[in-house]
């Protein structure tokens, strides 16, 4: 497919492959955090970390929206079908995620629940019109990049004037996550975790821009490098963060130039500040309270809002026992890490978040990783060779 | 779930602001209430039914370049 191939031929990964050789000082550890789980999936998909020198570390971050969502949420949602009985859309990846009690949307669904999978929010407006007897509510998650889709059906839904129509609103927003990472007693005290660089989430700055990040580089004095999701654009990214390092800067570079510009969609940022405004402090699994990372729905938008239509009470569930997916959000431990993995905990079986999406870390190292464990400090040179073909597939 | 995979516009049907796009050989429609002057034969960025920005393809051509010249020249700083 045309932007996809190109950017995952073999011999150009080779040739980053040498340059980051070339580039990186040997005696420097280089650790560098990808935020998004979709560079995560990348890296592990085409084996990107065996080809790169023992003293580049790929740190897993946060950014897998379906992990971040605290368990009390899909809870709230549960109940929503439950005590009120309504028809509920959700993006395929929510199906799975264990909620308290064992349940989980699917089981739910199984036992009779209206629980409709749906691609895009257009879909969840059809179901609100052609159910008009139904209250339908849109259980909306994801970073920047999801958020303009809602603002939109929100919007038609009240230019339609659907009465049945509301959204269950759990839209957060990248920055702000990227800082608690950075301001965690983990990062800034102890030293257990040292990241010393950033990808930055592509598809989220095609909305907002690479600008948003300007202010932490600065402040935390960490470089970002805004980075597509293809095998080659994840290398290229390494190596311009690797030479930032080198040259001790600190700056906001953007590599996924085809769609990001430091200004990003002012269309979708407009609909967006329309229709939402910041809550004050939102829960991320992992990360706990944030203040100002999420968002929720503005007045003039409220009957459109769930969480003002139905009774909606805050919910602090505690994760399944031994799930180490809070550790692993923030980067502080690895899926192998975690008694669980593999054995009680795989992707049919998921005991937390992390396993569910193909973007949580989990489930990455389970699909991509986990013959490779002992490889993970210093990869052989046969296991890179084979990665170099599979980077081509 | 940030997944966006890049489609050629075929189509643009204007009174539903809606587009027909090729996802490789998958024909699909979405909605393209986020983008400005979207054009038949243009490449948009598709997420979750919305197309989300515009692809470029000079800025496309010139990454290409930059890979195949990787370790030979500095890339621009921006
Ligand atoms: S392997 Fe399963 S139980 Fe362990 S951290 Fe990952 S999701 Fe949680």
């Amino acid at each position: 497919m045309k932007y996809i191939d190109e950017f995952r031929q073999r011999e150009l990964a080779q040739k980053l492959a040498n340059a980051i050789n070339k580039a990186v000082e040997p005696e420097r550890q280089y650790n560098l955090m990808e935020f998004c789980g979709g560079h995560t999936h990348a890296i592990f998909r085409y084996g990107v970390q065996d080809l790169m020198p023992p003293n580049v570390k790929f740190v897993h971050g946060p950014g897998c929206p379906v992990c971040v969502l605290p368990i009390g949420r899909i809870d709230n949602a549960i109940a929503l079908l439950e005590e009120h009985d309504v028809i509920l859309c959700t993006y395929g990846d929510m199906l799975r995620v264990p909620a308290s009690g064992r349940k989980s949307l699917l089981k739910v669904k199984a036992a009779g629940g209206d629980v409709r999978m749906v691609y895009s929010t257009q879909d969840a407006l059809k179901i609100a019109h052609d159910n008009p007897e139904r209250q339908v509510v849109f259980f909306a998650i994801g970073f920047e990049t999801t958020t303009p889709p809602t603002a939109v059906a929100i919007k038609q839904a009240q230019a339609q004037g659907l009465k049945n129509f509301s959204v269950f609103c759990n839209h957060v927003l990248t920055p702000a996550a990227i800082q608690n990472i950075l301001e965690s007693p983990e990062v800034r005290d102890m030293g257990t975790v040292s990241i010393d660089g950033f990808f930055g989430p592509s598809h989220v700055s095609s909305i907002i821009g690479s600008r948003p990040y300007e202010f932490f580089a600065e402040e935390f004095q960490r470089p970002v490098v805004i980075a597509g999701f293809e095998p080659l654009d994840v290398m290229q990214s390494a190596l311009m963060l690797i030479r930032q390092l080198n040259e001790g800067r600190h700056e906001v570079e953007n590599e996924y130039t085809r769609v990001v510009t430091r200004d990003g969609n002012a269309k979708a940022q407009a609909l967006v500040a329309e229709v939402f405004e910041l809550r004050r402090a939102f829960e991320w699994r992992g990360l706990g309270l944030v203040p100002y990372s999420a968002l929720q729905i503005k007045q003039p938008f409220a009957e459109f809002d769930a969480e003002k239509r139905f009774d909606v009470p805050t919910i602090r569930a505690s994760d399944v026992k031994g799930c180490e997916c809070p550790s692993i959000l923030r980067g502080v431990k690895k899926p192998t890490d975690c008694k669980l993995f593999g054995t009680v905990c795989t992707p049919e079986n998921p005991m937390g978040s992390c396993m569910v999406s193909s973007e949580g870390a989990c489930a990455a190292y389970w699909s991509y990783g986990r013959f490779r464990r002992p490889a993970d400090a210093q990869p052989e040179p046969a296991a890179r060779q084979d990665s170099a073909q599979e980077s081509a597939a | 779930m940030c997944l966006a995979l890049p489609a050629k516009i075929l189509a643009i049907d204007e009174t539903s602001d809606m587009a027909t796009v090729a996802l490789g050989d998958v024909k699909k429609d979405v909605s393209l209430a986020l983008i400005e002057d979207a054009q038949v034969d243009d490449f948009v960025l598709i997420h979750v039914g919305y197309a989300l920005n515009k692809i470029s393809r000079e800025e496309a051509e010139r990454t290409l370049q930059i890979f195949a010249e990787a370790g030979l020249v500095e890339e621009p700083a921006r």
